[in-house]
């Protein structure tokens, strides 16, 4: 066979194949990771989830600055709780993408180094106690109207990671409010500070449904992967349908002079988001971009003498009595 | 010294009388460090009373792409199944 008739044949082969991976996504089979999937696939999916995970990770400082300053034990465990969470919602991800091929510490070096995103709204600053309510609303609802479609995407180990990511992730939300709902309903000075965190991650929370739909380049590809179920723009309009009566009830005033419920289409009508601001933080000149970063990597490198620690001493205990044999 | 930790698969029952099932993974430099991150990993709401733990390198897996080889000889086999089998409607526990 020639080079021209076998390379020919190849891409028939792979062709056919990619027939039966659409067909099975088109059914809604679960793809598997040691399942035949186009490079492209792999790719988009590893960039994703490792995003993904990189997001719950660096989601745990800009929390993680209140826990010792939390006003009561009550709140307290229960924000701890929260970011004990994000750091396992973290490593069920990274678990999920290590399937496709890439190692943990690729990923590590990824983020580290700064060549890996992860959510934009990390990157702003968490001035008052004000901003745990409204993270907790705000942020986590915006979260968990983008994950819970994803419990049914194609890939079987996202899909599993989410399933239970998003169980956990509802106390996350009600946490939040009722912080919000305890300001509300205190002194002015403690309803303004909750007026000032609304304020504040409002715009951003709506930024991080993604770029409109005419300037996300991913949708396409994504929603026919059952990646993506509904588009930024459909899933941007839910989170404000929902969140404006919740606002409502806490008496808080939501920062947009054009938000307006219309009649005609049933949802609120809203102003103009600043994507410039969007891309500024995404490009890394946000607020906290670098101090963010800064904090990981410190992390990392002072936790280094820790891991490298646990291996010596497991190399020295391989056969451990005190662990029992499962059979 | 620059040495990663391994890979380790989590299994855990949920409560006794269902088997192990498969939770998910992580990374331990031991045996006993991988059950203790699989508790605070896989186990902060109660969901399991047992855990075991098996570096991921040790589980061997059928390809999926020899599956025709491997499964399909049971797809032809009714006569398995007790449906496969006609008895007049009248016979009764059976």
């Amino acid at each position: 066979m020639s080079n021209v008739e076998k390379n020919t044949s190849q891409n028939e082969k792979s062709k056919s194949l990619e027939d039966i991976f659409e067909a099975k996504i088109a059914r809604d089979e679960k793809i598997e990771p040691k399942d035949w999937m186009p490079e492209k696939y792999r790719k988009t999916h590893i960039r994703q989830i490792s995003q993904h995970a990189h997001s719950e990770i660096v989601g745990m400082l800009p929390e993680g600055n209140w826990i010792s300053r939390a006003p009561s034990l009550r709140r307290k465990v229960a924000l701890l709780a929260k970011v004990q969470d994000e750091a396992g919602h973290g490593l069920y991800l990274y678990s999920a993408c290590e399937t496709l091929g890439i190692s943990r510490e690729e990923m590590y070096e990824q983020l580290h180094s700064g060549k890996a995103k992860y959510s934009s709204i990390f990157n702003y600053p968490t001035l008052t106690w004000a901003d745990m309510g409204a993270i907790g609303w705000l942020v986590d609802g915006a979260a968990i109207i983008n994950q819970v479609p994803l419990c049914s995407t194609s890939f079987g180990p996202y899909a599993r990671a989410m399933v239970r990511v998003c169980k956990e992730e509802s106390f996350h939300q009600r946490q939040g409010y009722e912080i919000m709902m305890t300001l509300c309903n205190g002194t002015q000075e403690q309803k303004d500070m909750a007026q000032d965190a609304l304020n504040r991650w409002w715009w951003p929370s709506l930024m991080m449904l993604g770029p409109t739909d005419d300037e996300s380049i991913h949708t396409e590809q994504s929603m026919k992967w059952k990646l993506k179920r509904k588009t930024n723009d459909e899933l941007r309009q839910q989170f404000i349908d929902q969140t404006v009566p919740q606002a409502d009830i806490l008496g808080l005033k939501i920062p947009d002079e054009d938000l307006k419920y219309n009649n005609d289409t049933g949802h609120y009508d809203f102003g103009k988001i600043d994507w410039d601001e969007f891309w500024q933080v995404v490009k890394g000149h946000g607020p906290c971009n670098k101090e963010r970063l800064k904090a990981r990597n410190e992390a990392w490198d002072n936790g280094a003498w820790v891991r490298d620690a646990a291996v010596a001493y497991a190399e020295k205990h391989t056969d451990d009595e005190s662990i029992r044999k499962a059979i | 010294m620059k040495k990663n930790w391994p890979l380790w698969e989590v299994f855990v029952r949920s409560k006794n009388g269902l088997e192990h099932r498969h939770f998910g993974s992580l990374h331990a430099p031991d045996a006993e460090m991988a059950i203790n991150n699989a508790r605070d990993v896989y186990t902060r709401r109660n969901e399991g009373v047992s855990i075991w733990v098996v570096e991921s390198k040790n589980i061997k897996a059928s390809n999926p792409e020899h599956n025709g080889e491997m499964f399909e000889p049971a797809a032809d086999k009714a006569y398995r199944h007790p449906t496969f089998y006609e008895l007049p409607d009248d016979v009764e526990h059976m």
